[in-house]
């Protein structure tokens, strides 16, 4: 108690030492941040002067992955999201034509036999009961007809692991999602390497846009539609995860080490996400928008944002002189 | 009356009925207890305070749940002393999942099962006069209250933007070391260590007491199946738990001491700790459930009155989970990046562990079939667990699957799977032990009328809470979010109105131990009549003090499933 009493006061000594410095400084900081703002919105005047990229994002209308809402009927509430990739598709069908009718047959078979025990063998109408206590033939076809359903199951889910970790072509798109405290930095490695950091949108903002609360960010990872994706995904300071429902994708984002996954988009749309591991406070509040869109348009988007598109352009020049391999590709390109 | 030598003599066989009875003074009795009935009721009323308290816990989170925004959690933030800021609400939320985690878990569920039931009877169904070491079944059940005050004291101590750990019952790195300034961590680390400390006792406890003290006669292949449940427990215990104390040590370290099991920067790996954690956590799910299979088994065959069916088959099957269960923990790491061959293997493996259990649940059946069947409340709360835990047991085939459970990992179809084995199974299995034994512990007869009222009451209440879990995680609701997208209300408000009922159900299980105690009848000694044939049976309702000072011996006609009928008479 006096101990915490002490501890607490050291601490606000610091607090208020830190909140002194933090206002002694700020008009500083604010000044120096304005300079840069200035030179900042000046480089992007000229930019846009030049290329004159025309993009605009996508509204409300294209959303195509988020969870149903009541209005869109109950079944749409109850199911997957619909489903926008190839391995999405695979898997949806995978769940609906054969776990769901299997998981929903053994419970109501159970249930069945449940009831019926009950029913038949309750004490008003078996009074005497039977003393049988083995029965090796059922108990020999109790253990093997589950086996036989487990290797029903086993044949797609095989399947589907092989098709998920299909290694992605040589000219995929890379894109690395970095996970930080509390949000998603989104790093165009092909594409001269910019990052684009995206925050959860204020939610009167996106209610007053008609987007959804807390899945709308103020800047979405725009990406080419039908297009293999090489997604990176990486942990700044706590593992967070990388999941989009519609795309039936999910990728932790670990500190240390970089995990990779392929994904193709098949439509234009924007599809919500969020962060899937526990990673603090703001857990919550840490949304992923994926904007998925022409070929043409993601170039646009690259341009507006600084990026370079191909791989001849300046800024991996020194790359291609380094790497042969590099080199062809980008001839070939 | 105590004199000496009467104390003295007390020991002499022909004193043993007469002094069986005889109870040390209060404090003596409850705290320096060395008698595994009184023990086993200790840790059945810790059970019941720790249910309340995280029960209380998820209160609050439901309610929080109830609709999109924060409503709640500055409230109990305020309450407790803070500014309420948005991320001490954040902070708040995940303190409160981590605590009402751990002491579902380590302080309710495991006590429960483990130290409460398995303490009163696996002597009582033995044979045996009490554990093999009574003081250390002392010492495990204060170790864990220990740990349950180290848990508490946590929630008030700094532990990043407030007060208290929030770190998720997985206690994952780095969140939970660089992500996690301040001593709360440390102390439920510390929590931790000194609940796994009592329970590797105990399982050591256990298994001495089950491999040395069964009554003459009693082999391996005629004990009780409960018996047999807490025997696998225990060995899953003691293979389990010390790589969990040896994970959470290196999270010590690595906070406190400058180790880097943990973190990459000085090439540690945070994925280390979840093998570490997981291989602890699979066969910890099962420690949960096994003695609920056990009760179950005893209570499905008294009150069918016909023997479990394919005994031999339920025991191994005990064994083989048991097993099983120590070679599929990677199937919560799906995500993390595992190489495609790894995800393959722990796909299979998996789904392996599902024939043992789908055995189980036929072989109940099998064994009411034919059967003479009465619904009293303990074989209503048995058949309620069965389907309870077949629902639960179905998802966890689907989850089984590597790459669907891609976008089903940490979404509330994981926390509907794990519910409905749990809170729906084992918490079912324990009020179906519970009333099969109450007049038995006690010594008074509970209102059948009030449980089964509660049985019908908690039925719905569960399921309106935990079945609408499974519809939002397949919609892509994630887990250990205080707060929703507007899309998600319709089925949260549904389950957080579940709890007010569930809630009532509660308020009923505590009248029916007021009713009990005030207005309860003194039960006989056999009180299920023909079916119940384990030897606690034989004994009066409650137990002498001291039972079995003459060991009682299991007869060549005595089955696995009879063990105090009188020899058939000859001739
Ligand atoms: C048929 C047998 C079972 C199978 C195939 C199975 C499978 C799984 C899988 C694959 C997961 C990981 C899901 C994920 O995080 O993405 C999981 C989670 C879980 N299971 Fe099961 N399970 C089974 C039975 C049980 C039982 C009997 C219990 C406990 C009584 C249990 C308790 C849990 C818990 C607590 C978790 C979640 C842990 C967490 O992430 O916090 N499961 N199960
Ligand atoms: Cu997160
Ligand atoms: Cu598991």
């Amino acid at each position: 108690m006096n101990f915490g009493e002490f501890a607490r006061k050291r601490l606000q000594i610091l607090t208020i030492l830190a909140a002194a410095f933090t206002l002694f400084s700020a008009p500083q900081a604010a000044l120096a941040q304005d300079a840069e703002s200035v030179a900042d919105a000046a480089v992007v005047a000229e930019e846009a002067a030049v290329e004159t990229p025309a993009f605009e994002h996508f509204g409300a209308d294209m959303i195509k992955g988020q969870p149903s809402f009541a209005e869109d009927g109950l079944v749409a509430t109850m199911t997957f999201q619909e489903q926008y990739s190839p391995n999405g598709d695979y898997a949806l069908w995978m769940h609906d034509a054969i776990l769901l009718p299997i998981i929903t047959v053994i419970s109501v078979f159970v249930l069945f036999l449940l009831l019926w025990v009950m029913f038949r063998y309750r004490r008003g109408a078996n009074p005497v009961p039977s003393k049988t206590s083995h029965n090796t033939l059922i108990e020999v076809i109790w253990t093997v007809i589950p086996i036989i359903i487990l290797l029903v199951i086993a044949v797609p889910s095989i399947r589907l692991l092989a098709q998920q970790y299909e290694s992605p072509p040589e000219d995929a798109i890379t894109i690395k999602a970095n996970g930080y405290q509390w949000y998603w930095g989104y790093e165009y490695v092909d594409n001269g390497g910019f990052e684009v950091i995206s925050n959860m949108m204020p939610e009167a903002d996106a209610v007053s846009q008609g987007l959804p609360p807390q899945l709308e960010v103020d800047n979405r990872m725009v990406v080419p539609v039908n297009t293999p994706l090489r997604i990176q995904t990486f942990g700044a300071d706590v593992i967070h995860s990388f999941g989009i429902p519609s795309l039936w994708f999910k990728l932790d984002a670990v500190p240390g080490r970089v995990n990779e996954k392929m994904l193709t988009i098949t439509e234009e749309g924007i599809f919500y996400g969020q962060c899937m591991e526990l990673c603090g406070a703001r857990h919550g509040y840490m949304p992923i928008a994926i904007e998925a869109r022409s070929k043409e348009d993601f170039e646009a988007w690259v341009l507006s944002q600084g990026g370079t598109i191909g791989s001849g352009e300046v800024a991996e020049a020194e790359e291609v002189a380094e790497e042969p391999a590099e080199a062809e590709e980008a001839t070939e390109a | 009356m105590a004199t000496t030598a009467e104390g003295f003599d007390a020991h002499h066989e022909d004193h043993a009925h007469h002094d069986a009875d005889h109870k040390p003074g209060f404090f003596a009795r409850w705290f320096m207890s060395t008698n595994h009935k009184d023990i086993g009721t200790l840790y059945l009323i810790f059970a019941i305070i720790a249910g309340v308290i995280g029960g209380g816990i998820s209160g609050l989170m439901r309610w929080e749940l109830a609709e999109p925004g924060l409503q709640v959690m500055g409230q109990v933030v305020e309450f407790l002393g803070g500014e309420g800021t948005f991320d001490q609400q954040g902070h708040m939320w995940n303190v409160l999942i981590t605590a009402h985690g751990l002491i579902m878990v380590f302080f309710m569920v495991m006590p429960a099962m483990i130290g409460g039931f398995g303490n009163w009877f696996v002597p009582l169904m033995i044979g045996a006069p009490d554990m093999a070491f009574p003081r250390m079944n002392n010492i495990s059940f204060w170790l864990t209250v220990a740990g349950f005050l180290s848990l508490m004291f946590s929630a008030f101590v700094p532990g990043g933007v407030g007060p208290g750990a929030g770190v998720g019952w997985t206690v994952y790195a780095p969140l939970s070391t660089y992500g996690a300034q301040g001593p709360a961590v440390d102390f439920a680390i510390f929590s931790l260590h000194l609940a796994g400390a009592g329970s590797i006792l105990g399982a050591t406890n256990f298994i001495t007491t089950i491999f040395n003290m069964r009554a003459p006669g009693m082999t391996l292949h005629k004990m009780p199946l409960f018996v047999w449940s807490v025997l696998v427990t225990a060995f899953l215990l003691l293979l389990a738990l010390p790589v969990l104390a040896a994970a959470i040590t290196m999270l010590l370290t690595d906070r406190n001491f400058g180790t880097t099991f943990f973190d990459p920067a000085g090439g540690g790996d945070p994925i280390l700790y979840q093998h570490l954690f997981w291989f602890f956590g699979h066969p910890e799910v099962y420690i949960m459930i096994l003695p609920g299979f056990g009760m179950i088994s005893q209570i499905v065959a008294t009150f069918s009155r016909k023997p479990v069916f394919g005994y031999l088959g339920m025991a191994y099957a005990m064994v083989a989970i048991g097993v099983v269960g120590f070679i599929v923990w990677a199937h919560h790491m799906y995500t993390v990046g595992l190489d495609v061959n790894t995800k393959m293997y722990f796909t299979a493996a998996t789904m392996v562990i599902a024939v043992p259990t789908g055995i189980k649940i036929f072989s109940w059946i099998a064994t009411m079939w034919g059967g003479s069947i009465e619904f009293k409340s303990p074989m209503v709360w048995a058949l309620g667990f069965i389907f309870l835990f077949t629902v639960g047991g179905v998802t966890g085939v689907v989850l089984a699957n590597g790459g669907v459970d891609d976008n089903l990992h940490d979404t509330y179809y994981v926390v509907a799977h794990f519910h409905y084995v749990l809170s729906l199974g084992a918490v079912t299995a324990m009020f179906a032990g519970w009333y099969y034994w109450f007049p038995k512990m006690f010594g008074r007869w509970h209102s059948e009328f009030l449980a089964h009222l509660q049985f019908w009451i908690f039925f719905v209440g569960v399921n309106m809470i935990f079945f609408p879990m499974h519809f939002l995680g397949l919609q892509g609701m994630a887990r250990r979010y205080p707060d929703y997208t507007p899309a998600f209300e319709q089925w949260n408000h549904i389950a957080s109105l579940g709890y007010v009922v569930t809630l009532v159900s509660v308020a009923v299980f505590f009248i029916n131990i007021v009713y009990a105690f005030v207005a309860g009848r003194k039960p006989e000694g056999n009180y299920w009549g023909e079916g119940a044939t384990t030897l606690e049976w034989s004994l009066s309702s409650p137990p002498p003090f001291h039972q079995f000072e003459t060991l009682p011996v299991i007869q060549d006609h005595h089955s696995s499933d009879d063990h105090i009928s009188p020899a058939p008479a000859k001739g």
